[in-house]
């Protein structure tokens, strides 16, 4: 799923500083599993934001609407009767929330209450970690199912690099060195031979490089 | 193409090939557009070493450019050893400096994956990484082998580039260590210099390693050495420095010095490895990092017995 964090309260404030009455619109998805954008989220941030203002001596009023996903036409579609009421929106989805809501309603002022991160799971309750760069051309299965473009900080194919120690990578103690993963899952499997082989410059134009990226199901378009 | 058999005709590939122990230095570009400060530097090395590295925004701070540090040194007569990272160019990039720097006399280069930039003073920067130091190696030699650019395009007179890698027999896991040299060498590396070495047992066994399946036949592996200033220096190498191993004794061995003589020590303990690697089964050479000590250089190689460098026509 999309990891994302909220952005803080200052930030949130100062976005929507000029504003008196807004809608906080949540996401059902990827938001909602991370802990960031989901209905409960939406109702901490309203009162957040209501007291925050009460103390400025500026109140604002807020109503709070959480839809099922922000990624999808249909359900924007639930906002058509209200996103007028408001002079202005804030938005708990991924960047793509507020994107196909500006798109939707042209005429409303949308903002992005949370910064959207990567692609990425939970590894344990509370944390979530990066594990696909969407680079478009999947190559893990060079890698036993590990993979080092998202994970290796420098997207090596052909690690570990010199910096790599005692499992960690050169950046960060608190960052894994995936290379080392991957060459002991080789290493206990004896196929550390499959990494004898040099692989071919990455083409990076299934990836963002190749410009904003497209995915077409014939059978699915009307 | 004639170059007697050479692959670039470099002074280092000549000093190598005729058999002789290499001896290379080291040089980082100014941290400004100072040439009379590089100059300096690279003056110390001028007749003690087969080449001279130049780093490329070393530890990830930006200096001088390589590539134009580089052609300086040509132009006053020593020789370079370009160093490139995959960190901050795309492959388009880099084969432009590759033809740019060959047009401009150089005749070495040094492939790196580079430090990641979160080290160096612009943490904010976004990296390339496009391609990795194993694929620079390829496209390197395709560039000079092939004579085409990594499209399959053909180049108009190709690079001649002697090609070198690094390898650190240090950093982790140790059993795949030799695996990577052995990659690097099929890609292409015609040279290696090696991370600078203190754990001298480790590395007497991935030479070991090497000799045995063969990749000394393949390519020249210089060892590194940093000479230690101080016990703190070595203290702050085992702790701070990523991928450095830096055994107990060594700092032991410094703090015991004393004070006002660990330089010394750390000098003499390079000369005593020098020594060692003269008669180290596969090792062809040193390549001698004196990190911001460059002046240091003329006195180690004299010691060390280095002196004079071969000659070779
Ligand atoms: S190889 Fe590309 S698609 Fe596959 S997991 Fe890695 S980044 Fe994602
Ligand atoms: S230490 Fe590991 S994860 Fe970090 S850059 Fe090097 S190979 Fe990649």
């Amino acid at each position: 799923m999309i990891v994302a964090d909220r952005k803080s309260l200052e930030e949130i404030m100062d976005m929507i500083k000029p504003y008196n009455k807004i809608l906080i619109v949540g996401c059902k998805g990827c938001v909602t599993v991370c802990n960031v954008g989901g209905a409960k989220e939406v109702g901490v941030l309203a009162a957040a934001l209501k007291i925050g203002r009460k103390k400025d001596g500026n109140p604002i009023e807020i109503d709070e609407k959480t839809i099922e996903r922000q990624c999808d036409p249909e359900y924007i579609e639930q906002l058509r009767d209200i996103y007028d009421r408001y002079d202005a929106v804030l938005s708990m989805a991924c960047g793509v929330g507020p994107q196909f809501l500006s798109e939707a309603y042209p005429s409303q002022k949308f903002f992005p209450a949370v910064n959207t991160k990567f692609f990425g799971g939970a590894v344990q309750h509370g944390i979530w970690e990066e594990r696909c760069a969407g680079c478009g051309t999947c190559i893990i299965h060079y890698y036993d199912g590990l993979c080092p473009i998202a994970r290796c900080s420098k997207s090596l194919q052909h690690g570990p690099c010199g910096g790599s120690a005692n499992g960690k990578c050169e950046i960060s103690k608190d960052v894994e060195c995936i290379w080392d993963t991957i060459v002991k899952k080789k290493m206990e499997q004896g196929r550390l031979e499959d990494l004898r082989q040099i692989r071919a410059a990455k083409d990076w134009q299934t990836a963002r490089d190749g410009g904003p990226r497209k995915s077409i199901r014939e059978e699915l378009v009307q | 193409m004639s170059n007697n058999g050479y692959k670039s005709g470099s002074n280092l590939e000549k000093v190598l090939k005729a058999g002789h122990f290499a001896f290379t230095g080291e040089c980082g570009p100014p941290k400004g557009a100072n040439v009379e400060h590089l100059k300096e530097k690279f003056e110390h090395l001028r007749g003690k070493v087969d080449s001279v590295n130049v780093t490329d925004n070393q530890t990830a701070v930006v200096r001088m450019s390589s590539a134009a540090a580089s052609a300086i040194m040509v132009a006053n007569g020593i020789e370079p050893n370009f160093q490139m990272v995959c960190r901050d160019r795309n492959r388009l990039a880099m084969m432009a400096d590759i033809l740019g720097v060959y047009s401009l006399g150089v005749r070495n280069m040094l492939c790196l994956s580079g430090d990641h930039q979160k080290f160096g003073n612009h943490p904010q920067s976004k990296n390339v990484y496009d391609i990795d130091s194993m694929q620079l190696i390829a496209m390197v030699k395709k560039m000079r082998d092939e004579g085409k650019f990594l499209n399959e395009e053909e180049i108009d007179e190709p690079p001649r580039m002697f090609i070198g890698a690094a390898a650190n027999p240090f950093a982790d896991p140790y059993e795949f260590r030799i695996y990577r040299l052995a990659n690097k060498i099929d890609a292409g590396a015609d040279f290696i210099q090696t991370q600078c070495i203190y754990n001298m047992p480790r590395f007497r066994d991935f030479m070991k390693q090497a000799v045995d399946m063969g990749l000394t036949e393949k390519a020249y592996i210089l060892a590194g050495v940093t000479p230690m200033k101080s016990a703190r220096m070595a203290q702050y190498m085992a702790k701070m420095v990523p991928g450095m191993d830096v055994p107990e004794e060594l700092i032991k061995r410094l703090q015991d010095a004393g004070k006002g003589k660990q330089a010394e020590e750390g000098i003499k303990f390079a000369i005593e490895q020098i020594e060692e690697f003269k008669e180290m089964e596969g090792v062809a050479g040193v390549h001698l990092m004196a990190i911001e000590w460059e002046h240091k250089v003329p006195e180690i190689a004299e010691r060390a017995g280095v002196l004079p460098r071969p000659q070779v026509n």
